[in-house]
């Protein structure tokens, strides 16, 4: 029999039958409890709520696709950068900064840490393999950890650039009760896009952008067309180090900026397992499924395991991808010879 | 050859030399352990109750100890962690130790057996295991002055106050948000209880370490139970993204009720504006306008000589680490009386603990009078009244709200409290000493 036929005539088969039970499904399920399955109202409101949230997680996500890209070192220090820079914007505030200037002066700040970082550490680990550099960065996530809170103190400080936090109600006459919104994770999706558009333009279009994308390939073909490494290293750094502002500015804007900030790298983890770790659009899109797939866990399926299981959930999501698609669903698929 | 072995005469005479300085200075102080966390993520909080806790003692050691006998005190860093309590509750335990101050739920629950077979006090004030209240199963451990159960019983004795009285909560909806962890779980025995005797619906909502995303959590609890009253069981980093989520989802502030320990300036004061009219219990003053805490702001911070910044002295944590030292001085001045004024044994100071009879003028002599209600430690009754009054925040002050509430103990918490130690103590084949 011709394949395409058979394929057809499966898919016609198949897809009604798929349909019929996905509708006895739900049925089944609003059986059991109408207000809790078939409010679809408050499921798109969760499911809006997660993607939200995926994306502040793809801001984290994003600086360890960029120093993993770049160089094939797991950035551990990732969240404690974020924490860093939190902390150095509201010192700078708290030293009467506006808000915009501190931003500024904080960027340089992450600047300078970069060209430090790979003059001191990683310059003399050239060449090494990568465990070790990985475990150098271990070493830069305790420093920085530390040293921020030294210099900046530990208590809990407050972030505010002035983002309404209120709540928004929409599609009142759709839904019983509306949908509702945070409009403080509405900004924060529109920075987090507008993140996403710089660097995909910085990566795209400019010099430097192609030395990175050059050198992320491979390392000896750069250098042997004369990319410098060292820099490329120190701007890649820097960017990862803003990119670990924006993160900061965000997550302490909504959490306060303390020491846990530092543990949101955890929360970025599967978001790379699952959009691999040398994709920016992976970051993004692997940030959406994980927002939105803990949020739907957690209220939907958490009364059943008795609660707080998003973390672990997000977890079990991403490696249930990593089964179909080990290199993550946009991460480069790895063919070695024998 | 000849050097070497001078060399380390020398070493073994100084440190011989040391250790007898060190006996000689132990010998005549009053060790007390301080089990603190100022690292981690809930460091912001352990961190004031921390300085509370140690310029308590400065103040008395300047002002010449405890009938003469001056407190050597010193810190372990638990960073909130059950191992590293353990860890650090073997480095500091000795025969002259006064107290233990676990500073968490979990760390408490891993030392009952061990503090008890090292006849070591422990007082885990406003935590802990609230079953450790019966003094005839745990006779080394004090909850006092109230426990989680008396807690989550006062809340709903707040809660039906403000509906009009116990039978209006008949068909109320309340909802807890806990810490998963074995502190947030302590008051769900006792809301289910409650929930039963009074036909209200009870919805738990667990979260989890540390606390810094509950968006799910806020979604289910503003969106879809929508319940009437809403209690908290957080701590440190949990607390404020809390008030923040509830205020996105719209929930009323003035009807979210936090435990002692979600009650805090760093609790509040990252949500800004959001956080105005969130309630939490207490069970002692905020300020600085008690006798006691200007002592110690001149007799310690105006010499220097003080532990945090000069002003976080009279903030709530800070607060409460200076009345859990005052308790501790206070068992010690009691056992005192009964066994001598010297160093003692924590066998001896925890007869000073079941000794313990802070009344109104024993407050007022120790400066303390209008910071805390007084208390009575018997042998059988490790917690005392269990009371606790209510707190709102205004924004930039923690005002109370309610008079002091006192739980429902006799009829409700005491049966449940000796109910839980019998079954501990059956687990553990434990026989409960007689207390007559």
């Amino acid at each position: 029999m011709n394949p395409t036929a058979l394929r057809f005539g499966l898919w016609l088969l198949v897809t009604p039958l798929l349909i019929a039970a996905l509708g006895l499904g739900f049925k089944g399920l609003a059986a059991v409890d109408s207000s809790l399955f078939f409010a679809w109202g408050y499921f798109i409101e969760v499911l809006i709520a997660g993607l939200l949230q995926g994306v502040m997680y793809s801001l984290v996500a994003l600086g360890f696709v960029l120093i993993f890209k770049a160089s094939g070192i797991f950035n551990f220090a990732q969240g404690s950068m974020v924490l860093f820079a939190a902390l150095t914007m509201v010192g700078f505030i708290e030293m009467g900064l506006h808000w915009t200037l501190a931003f500024v002066v904080t960027a340089a700040v992450m600047v300078l840490l970069a060209l430090a970082i790979e003059r001191v550490v990683l310059r003399p680990l050239v060449n090494q393999p990568h465990i070790i550099l990985f475990m150098a960065t271990i070493g830069i996530f305790y420093f920085l950890d530390g040293f921020g809170q030294t210099l900046w103190g530990s208590d809990v400080k407050v972030l505010d650039i002035g983002i309404s936090k209120a709540p928004i109600i929409v599609a009142e006459g759709v839904f019983e009760n509306g949908l509702l919104i945070n409009s403080f994770d509405l900004v924060a999706a529109l920075v987090g896009a507008v993140l996403v558009a710089g660097l995909a333009v910085f990566f795209q279009y400019t010099r430097v952008g192609r030395a990175l994308r050059a050198v992320a390939d491979d390392h000896q073909a750069a250098l042997s067309v004369g990319i410098p490494l060292k820099t490329i290293w120190a701007i890649v750094w820097s960017v990862a180090g803003i990119v670990a502002l924006v993160a900061g500015i965000m997550w302490g804007s909504k959490a306060g900026v303390q020491f846990s900030l530092a543990l949101i790298a955890l929360k970025a983890l599967p978001v790379l397992i699952l959009g691999g770790f040398t994709s920016i659009p992976g970051a993004i899109v692997g940030g959406l499924i994980i927002g939105a797939g803990e949020q739907l866990a957690e209220v939907f399926l958490g009364p059943i395991f008795g609660g707080a299981i998003q973390d672990w959930f997000a977890y079990m999501l991403a490696l249930v991808f990593l089964l179909f698609r080990p290199q993550g669903l946009f991460g480069e698929k790895i063919i070695e010879r024998i | 050859m000849k050097l070497k072995a001078l060399g380390l005469a020398a070493l073994g005479a100084a440190a011989m030399v040391t250790a007898t300085a060190f006996t000689a200075t132990a010998a005549d102080k009053q060790f007390v352990p301080g089990l603190m966390y100022r690292s981690g993520p809930y460091a912001p909080n352990g961190i004031p109750f921390a300085n509370g806790f140690s310029d308590y003692f400065k103040m008395r050691n300047a002002k010449g100890g405890i009938n003469g006998v001056e407190i050597e005190y010193e810190e372990c860093d638990t960073a909130y962690n059950n191992d590293r309590g353990v860890e650090c509750y073997e480095r500091l335990k000795r025969p002259g130790a006064a107290a233990i101050t676990p500073l968490s739920t979990g760390i408490t629950y891993a030392l009952i057996d061990r503090a008890t077979a090292d006849k070591i006090p422990v007082l885990s004030m406003g935590y802990g295991r609230t079953a450790a209240s019966d003094g005839t199963v745990f006779p080394y451990v004090f909850t006092l002055p109230a426990t989680y159960w008396s807690g989550a019983d006062i809340i709903v004795n707040y809660i039906a106050k403000n509906e009009g009285g116990y039978e209006n909560l008949k068909g109320k909806k309340i909802a807890l948000v806990y810490h998963d962890s074995a502190y947030g779980k302590e008051p769900i025995a006792t809301l289910e209880a409650l929930a039963e005797k009074h036909g209200f619906s009870f919805h738990p909502f667990p979260v989890a370490h540390p606390g810094l995303e509950q968006k799910a959590t806020w979604l289910q609890i503003g969106r879809q139970v929508r319940p009437d009253w809403t209690a908290m069981w957080g701590w440190g980093v949990m607390n404020s993204p809390a008030i923040k989520e509830a205020a996105a989802v719209g929930y009323p502030m003035d009807r979210f009720i936090g435990i002692w320990w979600s009650g805090s300036e760093q609790d509040v004061t990252p949500a800004g504006a959001q956080a105005v009219g969130y309630k939490s219990l207490n069970f002692h003053g905020t300020g600085t306008e008690y006798p006691a805490i200007q002592d110690i702001l001149t007799l310690v911070h105006d010499a220097g000589n003080g532990t945090g910044p000069r002003e976080e002295v009279g903030t709530v944590l800070y607060n409460r680490g200076v009345m859990n030292a005052a308790v501790i001085a206070e068992a010690i001045h009691t056992a005192q009386g009964m066994h001598g004024q010297t160093p003692l044994t924590g066998e001896q100071i925890r007869d000073g603990f079941e000794a313990l009879n802070i009344d109104e003028a024993r407050l007022e002599s120790m400066g303390l009078a209008g910071f805390m209600e007084s208390i009575q430690i018997t042998c059988a009754d490790h917690e005392g009244t269990g009371r606790a009054f209510v707190q709102q925040w205004d924004g930039s002050n923690w005002t109370p709200v309610s008079d002091w509430v006192e739980p429902n103990r006799s009829g409700l918490l005491r049966p449940m409290i000796e109910q839980a130690a019998a079954d501990y103590a059956a687990e553990k084949g434990i026989t409960p000493r007689a207390c007559n």
